[in-house]
């Protein structure tokens, strides 16, 4: 059985500041060659790899990444 | 990027949780209070008490911390949160008063309140942000700012000569029979943050089986004033504040916790 | 309503009045001459007949904190000091103020400046009605001149801050703190219930229900402009309490040709005064104001357009004497006569006063 997660990031309230990234098991996320309306290069992420475990999410001081994990 | 069907309702499994109100934070990006607030928002709705929560911010960073719980609260004057905490507790006993409290305010200037409210074992829970600067003032030497450590008054390095020592109130906490819950906690990493998050449910629990005052320190950091990124001041709390300010319990059922 | 008489101090009054007009908390640190207060409260046990709360602060900082905290909450809370202990409380006293928070204090003025004495004096009356922390703020100040004045004005002090939504003052003296007298005492008013304090003070945090946004007690405004519209509010409300709630007494003021102004237990002393100055021939009346903040300006303006001259009478060294020059707009002669460090003058010291000072002269 095979976990596949999603995450979805709320890129206006992303500050930018990274510590979401190197939580990453999976180095799923980067910060973004775009900025968002504050001027932050958002949080963006770069692969498929992420398995929802939610650790981003977790160190996420604004609470902008919701997780999503299915069972496949 | 995702495969859309992931992104359903029925496969969440983390959200921001709705204790929190919309307002945009107004930390620096990296903060420790964002993710500190987070957790106390969710142990909140975990717990199904958001109406009977009732916070009290300080003076510092932090002081908007009410615009961002989605609960009843009052500003403080400065350092003067556990002495708020303490009336609004005894007169509604059965609600969750929590105060949210820096270095500077609940270590400095609250040193009176802090001690007095922990000894007379005030049924509130506390939560001592600690990242050994004033942040809000730009970048100052706090109580618990380390030997060494350069900040705007001491921009060459805190001089125990000069400036006296780092003050390790939450140790010093814990010797107090009021307190029936001490401990340090961080939020660095996913690990530290679900510790962390534990420990202020486990704060709020006892406050519901009404033990006394529960006491959590939150480590954390100032990137800002420590003049770093967020991903390096993270590093460096590790290797310098951590040392000096060992993570745990230090008081578990209103007994100490042997190390 | 039943009346029961009693015979206490002033302070135990201030205790009494508090059981008995529902009061929810009071918080207190002791200190001379106002420790009764507490040691009666905490004598009678309220909180076993009424729920109320009473605690022993640790400080005059965390005492005023707390009423700070529980008045944020929407209840009756109270303090009460003296002179020092009043000092320390001012940081407070703005605070509460700024955040709009009734509440009932209490201070039993002794002398200054400084630790100073544990005698009465009037010397914080500018700490009282000036302000005393920082800011634009007024304190609604009730200034009690009997024991039965202290039992009452708890009464009228929490109708007043809940009215207005502003810290109410007691402003006593040591002598009438101490002082036993008679008083008539009332039934227990009962206690808000926590459905009547979420209708009564809808602004409060007693826990938010899902219904209503979350209330904020704060007295922070970052923009500066909100910050001068809530001080616009605010001085409409002392404008509106100096329209409403000016309080004072008169004492053979009717063909009166001199009048003393005081308060508290210099009125006491005035009124003898007024006696022993009749005896003599003098026509002098006494004007007495129960409210300092709002003071009474009217009728001392219009006493001074009657009158050959108004005396303060108080126990300082010349603080409400202003305020009577400001009212009077030096229409008459305006003296004042104080003695202070605790020393409390007679009342023949007062009439020869106004017979030297503004009869002769």
């Amino acid at each position: 059985m095979a976990i596949k997660g999603a995450i979805v990031f709320d890129v206006e309230h992303c500050k930018g500041c990274g510590v979401c990234i190197p939580t990453c098991p999976n180095q799923v996320i980067a910060f973004s060659k775009n900025v968002n309306n504050k001027g932050y290069n958002y949080a963006e992420a770069v692969n498929d790899n992420c398995i929802g475990c939610t650790s981003c999410a977790m160190v996420c001081p604004d609470g902008v990444i919701t997780v999503y994990k299915v069972k496949l | 990027m995702f495969n859309p069907d992931i992104i359903k309702p029925e496969n969440l499994v983390y959200k921001r949780t709705s204790v929190l109100t919309d307002n945009v934070m107004h930390y620096c990006p990296g903060c420790g209070h964002g993710t500190i607030h987070r957790l106390i928002a969710e142990v909140i709705e975990e717990m199904g008490i958001q109406e009977k929560a009732i916070c009290v911010a300080p003076v510092g960073c932090s002081v908007l911390a009410y615009n961002y719980f989605d609960v009843d609260s009052q500003g403080a004057a400065h350092g003067r949160a556990p002495a708020i905490a303490t009336a609004i507790q005894r007169l509604y006993p059965d609600n969750h008063t929590f105060t949210y409290q820096g270095d500077g305010d609940l270590a400095a200037i609250g040193t009176a309140e802090t001690i007095h409210a922990c000894n007379r074992g005030e049924n509130i829970v506390m939560i001592f942000v600690n990242n050994g600067i004033y942040g809000m003032t730009g970048g100052q030497m706090a109580p618990t700012t380390l030997i060494g450590m350069k900040t705007a008054t001491s921009p060459y390095g805190r001089d125990v000569a000069l400036n006296g020592h780092p003050l390790k109130i939450t140790e010093l906490l814990a010797d107090l029979p009021g307190t029936y819950y001490v401990t340090r906690q961080s939020v660095q990493n996913a690990a530290s943050v679900r510790k962390a998050k534990k420990a202020i449910r486990q704060a709020f629990e006892n406050q519901k089986a009404k033990k006394g005052t529960s006491f959590v320190e939150v480590v954390s950091n100032c990137n800002s004033g420590w003049k770093m990124t967020p991903v390096a001041a993270n590093k460096w709390m590790e290797e310098n504040m951590f040392p000096f300010y060992p993570l745990g319990d230090m008081k578990v059922d209103g007994q100490k916790v042997s190390k | 309503m039943a009346k029961e008489l009693k015979l206490m101090k002033g302070n135990e009054a201030i205790a009494e009045a508090a059981i008995r007009s529902g009061c929810d908390g009071y918080f207190g640190y002791p200190i001379t001459p106002q420790s009764e207060v507490m040691e009666h409260l905490m004598a009678e046990k309220p909180w076993e007949k009424t729920g109320m709360v009473v605690l022993q602060a640790e400080s005059e900082t965390a005492s005023i904190n707390m009423v700070y905290g529980g008045a944020g909450a929407g209840k009756k809370v109270m303090t009460s000091s003296s002179s020092p202990g009043v000092s320390l409380m001012q940081e407070g006293m703005t605070y509460l103020a700024g955040a709009e928070l009734p509440c009932l204090l209490v201070n039993v003025v002794r002398g200054g400046p400084g630790l100073g004495t544990i005698q009465p004096s009037q010397a914080d009356y500018f700490q009282t009605v000036k302000g005393g922390g920082h800011g634009d703020y007024r304190l609604f100040t009730l200034a009690p001149a009997t024991v039965q004045e202290m039992y009452d004005f708890v009464f009228l002090g929490w109708e007043m801050a809940f009215k207005y939504r502003n810290p109410v003052m007691i402003l006593s003296d040591g002598a009438i703190g101490q002082v036993m007298e008679k008083l008539y005492v009332t039934d227990y008013t009962p206690r808000w219930t926590n459905e009547e304090i979420a209708e009564k003070c809808p602004w409060s945090t007693y826990g938010k229900p899902s219904t209503r946004k979350h209330n904020i007690i704060t007295s922070l405004e970052l923009e500066a402009p909100k910050q001068e519209e809530h001080n616009h509010k605010l001085q409409a409300k002392y404008a509106k309490m100096e329209e409403d709630e000016v309080r004072y007494e008169m004492v053979n003021c009717e063909d009166a040709e001199y009048v003393f102004v005081a308060y508290g237990s210099s009125a006491r002393i005035a009124e003898k005064a007024v006696q022993l100055g009749r005896e003599k021939g003098i026509k002098v009346g006494l004007l007495r104001p129960i409210t300092l903040f709002p003071f009474p300006k009217k009728i001392i303006a219009e006493l001074s357009t009657k009158v050959k001259g108004l005396l303060a009478v108080e126990m300082s060294a010349g603080q409400m004497v202003e305020d009577v020059r400001l009212a009077a707009q030096f229409r008459c002669p305006i003296e004042h006569f104080g003695r202070f460090g605790g020393v409390i003058p007679t009342p023949h010291e007062v009439l020869e006063a106004l017979e030297e000072k503004i009869i002769k002269a």
